[in-house]
């Protein structure tokens, strides 16, 4: 344990190995032979290790990433992710619900109001606002969208009422409308159809809604 | 030269202390070798080999285990009230627990027993019996629920039972208190026993498709005391073997008294005979009480029906029918081997195990190799019906389960052990200490053509120091060995519910891909279901008020309700409208004294609920169904009896303002 420890400290980085690269050759190997013979210490160290975790542990202990969204299935009624992932006109949705690792929450016991912007919604953002959101560095920005567009409370599309605040999930608030018996988020995007799924409803909506910029 | 032989003997019996010192079972420290938790070590998220059905003795209910894990899985409420589940509680399951004494809450749950087709697991029921109140039930590995319970008439303590012929063609019942039958006067003397108390045998059919249970027959037998019993298979198949002690015929300190003979018997019984009989018409009617309850996972409910009649076969008249083999010392475990040739009898007070061969005991009669008979019935000389016996084995042997390798297992209670032995030439092999006591040993599929033969888990009746003190009462233990090898090697010792009599273990996969998630709502076909908000309602009918309700993530429709008046029977109809895996909802009202309900997705429960004063009633979930399941809550108002507040209900009609509301 001790030695491991000890290479963690001593282990050179990419950038060290490099320089050591430039230097002569003699210090060249005297550098790999210590780092080899250290590097097989360390393997012999751990083979034992893991022959004496292999005769107690029959398989590993690591988990499968992610959350109830892996539960084989097929019986149930649909999750709010399984409603969106069913429908073709919400792919972009999916995939950046992927992107911003939200698919285990929206995959739990809820209950969920999913504002569900379909794929037309998306593309009448700006060009590249859709890409620039899906990179890695831009993964907050991303999961703060989505969230605003998830509320807790399974709420029917009926039982909406006009000036109704709605607390979303990323802290922000919607506010709702009511015009010519349609329901209107923001003003700007309108529910224009719903699904109920087992752990909520999604409203299908025809604009994306952008939250307050941050203070 | 006295002194010399004191000594003498002095130093040869400290010798024997001695022996018998090193002879005492090591403790678990040394007993479990370094591989066993390995081979017992389920990780997060991975799925036990076997499922263990263990019974629940004296709670009444049947409990769920993983194997090699020992992990609880579940509870069956079986034949007692469970407040977990609503078993017992909830208007629909209380018709499960009815018999012709009435509700009986709490009952003693002996043995289980799988389905069998071809003398094989075939994973679709499992049968247990009720001690006490006689009867036998019936679970559905699907829903994993009692389904079906039948009374057994002219019984009392049904022990002997719920045995398997091979197909499952009929599950078994014997009498283990022998009393006047119920059509006649029961009014006698206790000490009239030898004249007025008979035995009886009972044989229910269970419909190949279905399960349901009826008593087929039942066998009139002289009074004495029925143990365990197993059915012949494949050779023997046709035959039902039971144990019986007390063939003194004794009424008091049995313990005395009922072991006064060298032997008591073994019963073999010629089903497939019975048949021929019953077509015959050699049967008689008899008028009795007993209750038959069903549930119907589609109305999610169940109905208790009270039948009224029994065919009797008497064996005495019927030659042919029932043969007596004698048995060393108040057999108790009666089990034939895979092969069905050997039937091995367990004298509790015996030195010896004998064991029987069909082969043997068919020559027997056809050569009328009788030793005599009791009470009419004929009985087969020992020797003529004896295979063999396995001398010495141990103290005390009560239960014999198979390997499917030509071994036996034999649990002794008296010497804490398991010992094993060649079926064939009855020589022991090995033997393992138990912690402590043991009564019912469990091979997966131990007494079925084909054990799986890997485990054998040991059920403890004691356990004192073996696990952290929890008072006088501490539960019971089972103890799993790994039995691959020629030695048995303890893995683990795990606790269980109640006490275990009998158990059966089985390969998960056979159950488990049948395992239901969810019932579908449209399949509900309850009278009282509400097949979404839109219908809910509350209905007055005179005094009775029906109020039916749904419950989903996270609100119950309505969750206001007015117009209870006090002299009000409320019955709460709650349909759980989630169609999602593990999404139960539950249900319960201040000042209940009657329960709460839990409701599985999919199904309806009513729960009967008499307000006892005037006021407001909180209702709530009890569990923990979702992010807002704190807010999944209610009010119901009552108001005095005579008020004339209407019934209303509603749902998300919110409080009026404060200022609209008339001041008194």
């Amino acid at each position: 344990m001790k030695i491991a420890l000890l290479i963690c400290i001593m282990h050179p980085g990419p950038e060290k190995l490099i320089t050591y690269f430039k230097k002569s050759k003699t210090c060249i190997m005297k550098n790999l032979i210590a780092i080899l013979s250290i590097f097989i210490i360390v393997a012999a160290i751990s083979c034992n290790q893991q022959t004496d975790t292999a005769s107690e542990n029959t398989s590993s202990t690591t988990s499968t990433p992610g959350g109830q969204e892996n539960v084989n299935d097929t019986t149930s009624e649909k999750d709010v992710v399984k409603v969106a992932v069913s429908s073709p006109d919400h792919t972009t949705l999916v995939a950046a619900l992927k992107q911003a690792e939200l698919v285990t929450s929206l995959a739990n016991a809820g209950p969920f109001t999913v504002f569900a912007p379909t794929n037309a919604a998306f593309d009448k953002l700006p060009a590249g606002t859709v890409d620039g959101l899906m990179k890695d560095d831009k993964k907050e920005d991303l999961q703060n969208i989505l969230q605003y567009h998830v509320t807790l409370a399974a709420q029917k599309a009926e039982t909406f009422t006009e000036g109704q605040t709605l607390g979303m999930v990323n802290g922000d608030n919607v506010t709702v409308s009511l015009k010519d018996g349609k329901v209107m988020l923001n003003n700007s995007a309108t529910i224009v159809a719903s699904v109920k799924a087992s752990n909520g409803i999604v409203h299908v909506i025809d604009g994306v809604l952008l939250p307050p910029a941050k203070k | 030269m006295e002194n010399l032989k004191t000594k003498i003997f002095a130093i040869a019996f400290l010798c024997l202390l001695l022996s018998l010192n090193s002879c005492k079972p090591k403790n678990a420290g040394t007993a479990v070798t370094g591989d066993a938790a390995s081979k017992t070590y389920v990780p997060p998220g991975k799925y036990d080999e076997l499922y263990n059905f263990v019974s629940g003795g004296f709670s009444g209910q049947m409990s769920v285990y993983g194997l090699p894990s020992g992990r609880l899985l579940r509870v069956i409420p079986v034949f007692s009230v469970d407040p977990e589940k609503g078993w017992g509680y909830s208007e629909e399951t209380k018709p499960m627990l009815n018999t012709s004494h009435g509700f009986v809450p709490w009952d003693d749950l002996h043995h289980v027993e799988l389905s069998q087709t071809k003398g094989e697991i075939d994973g679709r029921w499992i049968f247990a019996n009720g001690n006490n109140t006689p009867r036998i039930a019936r679970v559905d590995l699907k829903t994993f629920r009692t389904v079906e319970i039948i009374e057994i008439p002219n019984s009392a303590g049904n022990h002997s039972s719920p045995f398997i012929t091979e197909n499952t063609e009929y599950v078994v019942a014997g009498t283990r208190f022998s009393i006047p039958m119920d059509n006649t006067n029961g009014d006698v003397p206790i000490n009239t026993y030898k004249q007025n108390f008979k035995g009886t045998l009972s044989f229910i059919s269970v419909a190949p498709t279905d399960g349901n249970m009826k008593i087929a027959f039942q066998i009139l037998l002289p009074g004495m005391n029925f143990d365990l019993s197993h059915a012949g298979k494949g050779p023997s198949h046709g035959w039902f073997f039971f144990s019986c002690y007390n063939s003194e015929q004794a009424n008091s300190l049995l313990e005395v008294n009922a072991s006064q003979r060298d032997k008591d018997y073994i019963l073999a019984v010629n089903w497939k005979k019975a048949e021929e009989y019953l077509k015959q018409g050699k049967g008689k009617k008899q008028q009795v009480k007993y209750a038959h309850n069903v549930y119907d996972d589609k109305t999610h409910s169940a109905k208790s029906t009270i039948e009224t009649e029994i065919t009797m076969l008497d064996a005495k008249e019927l030659p042919g029918l029932v043969y007596m083999i004698p048995c060393p010392k108040s057999p108790h475990g009666c089990d034939v081997d895979p092969t069905g040739e050997y039937i091995v009898g367990s004298g509790k007070l015996a030195a010896l195990i004998p064991v029987f061969s069909f082969t043997k005991m068919q020559q027997a009669i056809a050569n009328k190799t009788f030793d005599g008979d009791y009470e009419g019935i004929p009985v087969i000389k020992y020797e003529a019906a004896l295979y063999g016996e396995v001398k010495k084995p141990g103290l005390g042997p009560l239960h014999t389960e198979f390997d499917g390798k030509g071994n036996a297992y034999t649990s002794f209670f008296v010497s804490s052990e398991v010992v094993k032995w060649n079926i064939k030439d009855l020589k022991v092999l090995d033997r393992v200490p138990t912690y402590y006591s043991v009564g019912h040993l469990s091979i997966p599929g131990g007494d079925s053509r084909k054990p799986y033969g890997k485990y054998m888990i040991a059920y403890n009746k004691i356990t004192k120091d073996r696990y952290l003190p929890t008072g006088p009462e501490l539960a019971q233990s089972a103890q799993l060995f790994d039995i691959s090898g020629d030695k048995m090697q303890l893995l683990l010792d795990f606790p269980t519910i109640g006490e275990p009599h009998y158990a059966q273990a089985v390969p998960a996969s056979l159950i488990s891909k049948n395992s239901l998630k969810i019932f579908k709502i449209e399949d509900n076909n309850s009278p009282f279901v509400s097949k979404g908000e839109a219908q809910t309602k509350v209905v007055r009918e005179g005094n009775k008020v029906h109020v039916y309700a749904t419950s989903i993530r996270s609100h119950f429709s309505p969750d206001n309700i007015e117009g209870i008046k006090l002299g009000d029977e409320v019955y709460f109809h709650i349909t759980n409208l989630e169609q999602d895996w593990d999404v139960p909802h539950g249900f319960a009202i201040k000042g209940a004294n009657n329960g709460e309900l839990l409701i599985m997705p999919g199904e309806t429960s009513t729960l009967k609920w008499i307000p006892d004063r005037v006021g407001i009633f909180p209702f709530y979930c009890t569990d923990f169904c979702s992010a807002l399941h704190q807010e999944m809550s209610g009010y119901l108002r009552v108001s005095p009896a005579g008020s004339n507040v209407p019934i209303s209900f509603s749902l998300g009609k919110n409080s009026v303002p404060l200022d609209s509301i008339p001041k008194k």
